[in-house]
């Protein structure tokens, strides 16, 4: 589907960004590129509809050189998802979603018909959101939108560039599922660019570490955890995952560190506002030295409607330290009900929040452990 | 307040006025339309040679510094005396804010609708009228506001070259001492430069799409 051969890519200031890449992706793959910042890994992505051109070396799409196309058309038969989403806040959803099939002539009629079938795909009924414009959704659900626009003439090949990495974890892990699930019914060609080694484990049928432009290692999830070609790779999937035994993971390991917090000065109504955005029903109140000052939760937000979150924050937070152990942080939630335990250090600073999805993890890695040792 | 009631008592002058206010109109009005004829899509243009942005802005807010009634004197030996450099001082003076906001209205646009364009295939004209004029509109439409309520104020100077409009009732004024004169023309202008405020105001409104109201 897409072949790199000895693909080079200089920038004009003579910085190498991509170094030597020859690589097959098959159809019907899903492959991550992954790697710390600078690595290549966007621009390697980036070559493949045209908005960066090689310096040197050949990429196909479907056996044709890419050189040899003409880049718009390339592009229209190529799906593009971007971090920033990018919907054009001046369109409604269904004129964001039917963009490239009317770039393309497709007739009304079955643009519309596309329309009605792409937004059930990801939980968006028509009826309600055709017609609205991007800034009325959550991030999630603009995002959402932003994957349909990609599918919506058609293409075989489909291109995302750390997609979900500008949403809240919930979210992620949510359109994270929703795309798997996409992927395994349309069977799409996908390249997915991330530097989130969990996204690219849950994701990817084959994951490319790259590394100062070169492809370091190229295997499947199963693969780069069982042997890491070297300490880079190692370090980037994270010793612990490596070696990592439930009993004696500590609650830096499994807590979630994108939080949603809101200003003790903040109106209700913010965080109200802040809470429906997120999909939350609870927001952490901290100073501006991050320090845990409190909870907020949607219960008590009903009960009393004005004033500020400093008026009806709960400050009796149990907590726990980072380098506590995760097996008695989940036990203490599950002795105390807890929904979740916010993360402070010495100093009450908020590094991070276990919730239950955290425990769920924990549990699931455990489990995963038991069957590759079987 | 008696002196203004005592000038407009004469029909005559109330005729004249009303002549005078047709000319400052469309005086104005015409600098207006050629500013937006000629800034625009000179505007357009800078976005795609954007090194050559600076100097041309540049030359353009010079013009702006020449004091008015310098500019339309220096107009006189060029074009004569008459509308001519009247209208000629007006258009320049009404290019650098149409200019300035096409400019940064459409460089200012979210990158990342940029990128998405682009990388969705785009064609370059595609993206300027799907995209970057409908964003940029807003920008722009304030530009040409601005400009609008500064040229109907300046127009009044249309009078020293003989451009006439209302600036010649406000020099008679002048010349006889007529607070009544002065006021008569005067108010006139203020009056045409809000209504043009106002309307380009709600315009500007009324066509922003809905999704980017603020």
């Amino acid at each position: 589907m897409v072949r790199f051969e000895h693909v080079s890519k200089v920038y004009a200031g003579g910085q190498k960004a991509v170094d030597d890449l020859s690589l097959t992706i098959e159809r019907g793959e899903f492959v991550c590129f992954i790697g710390p910042s600078g690595c290549g890994k966007t621009t390697t992505m980036k070559m493949i509809n045209r908005l960066h051109e090689p310096t040197a070396g050949t990429i196909s799409v479907n056996g044709q050189d890419i050189m040899q196309m003409d880049p718009v058309e390339l592009r229209r038969s190529i799906g593009y998802v971007i971090q920033q989403i990018g919907l054009f806040p001046h369109m409604t959803i269904a004129q964001n979603v039917e963009l490239v099939p009317r770039l393309l002539g497709w007739d009304a009629a079955r643009r519309q018909q596309r329309i009605n079938e792409l937004m059930p795909m990801v939980g968006l009924d028509p009826a309600i959101y055709r017609d609205r414009y991007p800034k009325e959704l959550s991030g999630g659900q603009q995002q959402r939108v932003g994957v349909i626009r990609a599918l919506a003439a058609e293409p075989d090949l489909i291109l995302m560039d750390e997609p979900f990495g500008a949403l809240d974890p919930i979210t992620r892990e949510t359109l994270q599922d929703e795309l798997k699930r996409l992927q395994a019914k349309l069977k799409k060609t996908i390249i997915f660019v991330t530097h989130d080694m969990d996204e690219a484990l849950k994701l990817a049928d084959r994951i490319v570490v790259m590394k100062e432009g070169r492809a370091h290692q190229v295997a499947t999830p199963e693969e780069l955890l069982r042997s890491p070609k070297d300490e880079f790779v190692a370090q980037f999937i994270g010793r612990d995952r490596l070696s990592e035994n439930p009993s004696t993971l500590l609650v830096r390991e499994i807590m979630h560190r994108r939080l949603v917090t809101v200003d003790p000065k903040h109106g209700i109504a913010e965080a109200v506002v802040t809470m429906r955005q997120r999909h939350v029903n609870s927001v952490l109140v901290t100073d501006e030295q991050d320090r845990l000052l409190g909870i907020v939760t949607a219960k008590e937000i009903e009960e009393v409607k004005r004033g500020t979150v400093a008026d009806v924050m709960r400050t009796d937070v149990p907590t726990v330290l980072p380098d506590a152990h995760a097996r008695d942080a989940i036990g203490r939630m599950y002795l105390d009900g807890l929904d979740h335990l916010p993360v402070v250090d010495e100093q009450r600073v908020l590094v991070g929040l276990i919730t239950r999805s955290s425990v769920a993890e924990v549990l699931s890695r455990s489990a995963w452990q038991d069957g590759g040792a079987a | 307040m008696g002196e203004l009631i005592r000038v407009i008592a004469n029909p005559s002058f109330v005729d004249k006025l009303l002549q005078q206010t047709l000319i400052h109109l469309s005086l104005s009005g015409a600098a207006v339309a050629l500013a937006i004829l000629v800034a625009v899509p000179a505007g357009i243009w800078l976005t795609r040679a954007p090194r050559l942005a600076e100097p041309v802005m540049t030359a353009v807010g010079l013009l702006q510094t020449i004091p008015s009634v310098a500019l339309l004197a220096f107009m006189i030996p060029l074009v004569g005396i008459g509308t001519p450099p009247a209208l000629l001082a007006l258009f320049l003076y009404a290019l650098l804010p149409i200019l300035r906001n096409t400019y940064i209205g459409i460089r200012e646009v979210d990158p990342a609708a940029k990128e998405a364009g682009r990388g969705m295939g785009m064609t370059s004209w595609q993206m300027l009228v799907m995209v970057e004029l409908p964003l940029a509109f807003r920008v722009m439409m304030s530009g040409i506001r601005v400009s609008t309520v500064l040229i109907i104020g300046w127009a009044t100077l249309a009078a020293f070259v003989g451009g006439g409009g209302l600036g010649d009732t406000i020099m008679t004024g002048f010349a006889m001492v007529s607070t009544g004169h002065i006021l008569a023309g005067g108010i006139p202008v203020t009056l045409m430069a809000l209504c043009a405020d106002f309307v380009l105001g709600r315009l500007e409104k009324v066509v922003t799409p809905r999704g980017i109201r603020v």
